[in-house]
């Protein structure tokens, strides 16, 4: 985390320690005080006290019952001095002496203190919220990411990020937002918007001026949604997709900076721990979903040791099928270059034409790239060049268009090699 | 938790015109249930009148406050326990097939 000590080791151990424990304790205070910034409130001064004495007097024995302890305390003092209703400092009493040990009331069963932080994760990416606020508020309330950090990413001042985040806690508030996990039919409809909010902030980890630590976040709360939600393929899915990209980070770019794709990426500077992590996941996961089978192609890729020795066919036909589940233009482009590899460019390129057909991928950069490079395997290098060209103009970031300039002379010089013969 | 639902026309509604579900349906079921309170149909926007007044005059118009493609064509209130339940009794309208439904909570001026 970008705001937080990372000096000694202890310090490191210990924050790790905290921020661990942190859901839990706000997501519980959330129940029981029904008021999101002061449950909010107390955690974070539990958790920077933790970040300050853990250090040096080392982690207590049990730390997610020493949070609780302070943070209800906290909470306590506050509600006392407001003097509220004598009904919620009996609660929160009663509160306090049952979660004196393991932060977790003596009398209620694992899976009720479990369902308080799924509870916590479905509200802040209830659908009634915007998709920025379900965002920004689920950094904010389940991975304790300072407002700082969060308006950075999104390019607006601290100031505003406060605003945004106090109106979304009002809305939760004002509009009747149950703190609740939505059962039955509303689970199954409601499930692929909270993966869909962690796939963004995990790509928010990635893209320009992104933070980082937003991709590490995104794959502590897919962990997280995993250990609660065992039976949904799709929470696992994500997960090792998420985990198959990460495993690339530090491969991704030359010494200059320069993006490199998969092909001319040092395959040894892969994360091999997080790729057997992933296929550990996905081990009999089938191929249903779109996150799934997203996950089976990142697989494909994370396995080959090579880009030629890739299974390719594997890959199409994983994207057959997603191009049935989503039939999104980017889908149908990716598609395209997968039976490319597969069967021969005059396929892919024969593919990629009908995905483009509908003229949605006209303003698309990574279409014209594709067309690109499978022209360039169908041996005519000059078009090839020349296409490779008109990809770069097009594309926004400083990397991604030298990399396209670079290809373009490559295939400048082999149109040259080719002509001098 | 007290909701108003109003009751709005699109202009884009559902293409799918299969098992459209049945107002009278509807509000019985919820009746029933006493998650509505009262609702009403409006008549149409050419019948409306817009009232302002501004230093001590009294300015009277012809239409709605604001001319615009979607318009309020009626209102329920409801009585539910939080908003997603507002939500499934929003879905089981007709109208939110062939047009949308806002929900608003009402202000509380005691918090």
């Amino acid at each position: 985390m970008t705001s937080r000590p990372d000096g000694s080791p202890a310090e490191a151990a210990a924050a790790a320690t905290a921020v661990d424990a942190y859901p839990r304790i706000v997501a519980a205070l959330i129940r029981v005080i029904g008021d999101w910034t002061l449950a909010e409130d107390c955690a974070q001064e539990a958790l920077a006290l933790a970040l300050q004495r853990w250090p040096v007097n080392g982690v207590p024995d049990n730390p997610g019952g020493w949070l609780m302890t302070v943070a209800r305390n906290r909470a306590i003092d506050t509600l006392r001095r407001a003097s509220v209703e004598r009904r919620k400092l009996r609660e929160l009493a009663v509160f306090a002496l049952t979660t004196e040990d393991g932060g977790a009331p003596a009398s209620q069963a694992e899976d009720t203190i479990v369902d308080d932080r799924l509870r916590l994760i479905f509200t802040c990416c209830h659908p009634a919220l915007s998709m920025e606020a379900r965002v920004a508020l689920t950094l904010r309330t389940i991975c304790a990411v300072p407002t700082a950090d969060i308006a950075r990413v999104f390019l607006v001042s601290e100031s505003t990020m406060t605003r945004r985040l106090t109106r979304a806690k009002a809305k939760i508030a004002g509009a009747g937002i149950p703190y609740r996990v939505p059962t039955g039919r509303a689970l199954a409809e409601r499930l692929p918007g909270v993966l869909a909010v962690l796939y963004l902030l995990f790509t928010r980890g990635y893209t320009a001026g992104g933070e980082p630590a937003f991709a590490e976040e995104a794959i502590r709360l897919a962990r997280l949604l995993r250990l609660l939600m065992p039976r949904e393929p799709e929470v696992a899915g994500l997960l090792a997709l998420f985990l198959f990209h990460h495993s690339r980070r530090d491969a991704r770019r030359d010494a200059e900076g320069n993006l490199l794709s998969l092909a001319k990426q040092d395959r040894s500077l892969w994360d091999h721990a997080a790729i057997a992590d992933g296929l550990d996941i996905l081990a009999g996961l089938g191929q249903d979903g779109p996150y799934a089978l997203q996950a089976h192609i990142a697989a494909r890729h994370a396995t080959a040791e090579s880009a030629s020795g890739t299974d390719w066919p594997a890959i199409a036909r994983c994207y057959d099928r997603l191009a049935r589940l989503q039939p999104t233009p980017v889908v149908e482009l990716n598609r395209a270059v997968a039976h490319g590899y597969a069967y021969g460019p005059a396929t892919g390129l024969d593919l990629l034409a009908r995905a483009r057909s509908g003229g949605a991928l006209d303003d698309y950069p990574l279409a014209v790239a594709a067309e690109a490079d499978l022209t360039a395997r169908d041996g005519d290098h000059a078009r090839a060049a020349s296409l490779f060209r008109r990809a770069a103009t097009a594309v926004h970031s400083e990397p991604e268009r030298r990399a396209l300039l670079d290809r373009a002379d490559e295939e400048d010089d082999k149109h040259a090699a080719n002509g001098s013969h | 938790m007290k909701y108003m639902m109003f009751v709005c026309t699109d202009t884009e509604p559902d293409t799918d015109k299969e098992n459209v579900p049945d107002i009278d349906v509807w509000v019985e079921e919820n009746d029933a249930k006493g998650r509505r309170l009262q609702g009403m149909a409006l008549a149409p926007t050419s019948t409306a009148t817009t009232v302002r007044v501004r230093n001590g005059e009294l300015l009277v118009s012809d239409g709605p406050f604001a001319e615009t493609q979607e318009v309020i064509v009626g209102f329920d209130l409801l009585e539910c326990a939080d908003l997603d339940e507002a939500i499934e009794v929003a879905r089981a309208h007709p109208m939110a097939r062939e047009g949308r439904l806002e929900l608003r909570p009402f202000a509380d001026f005691e918090q």
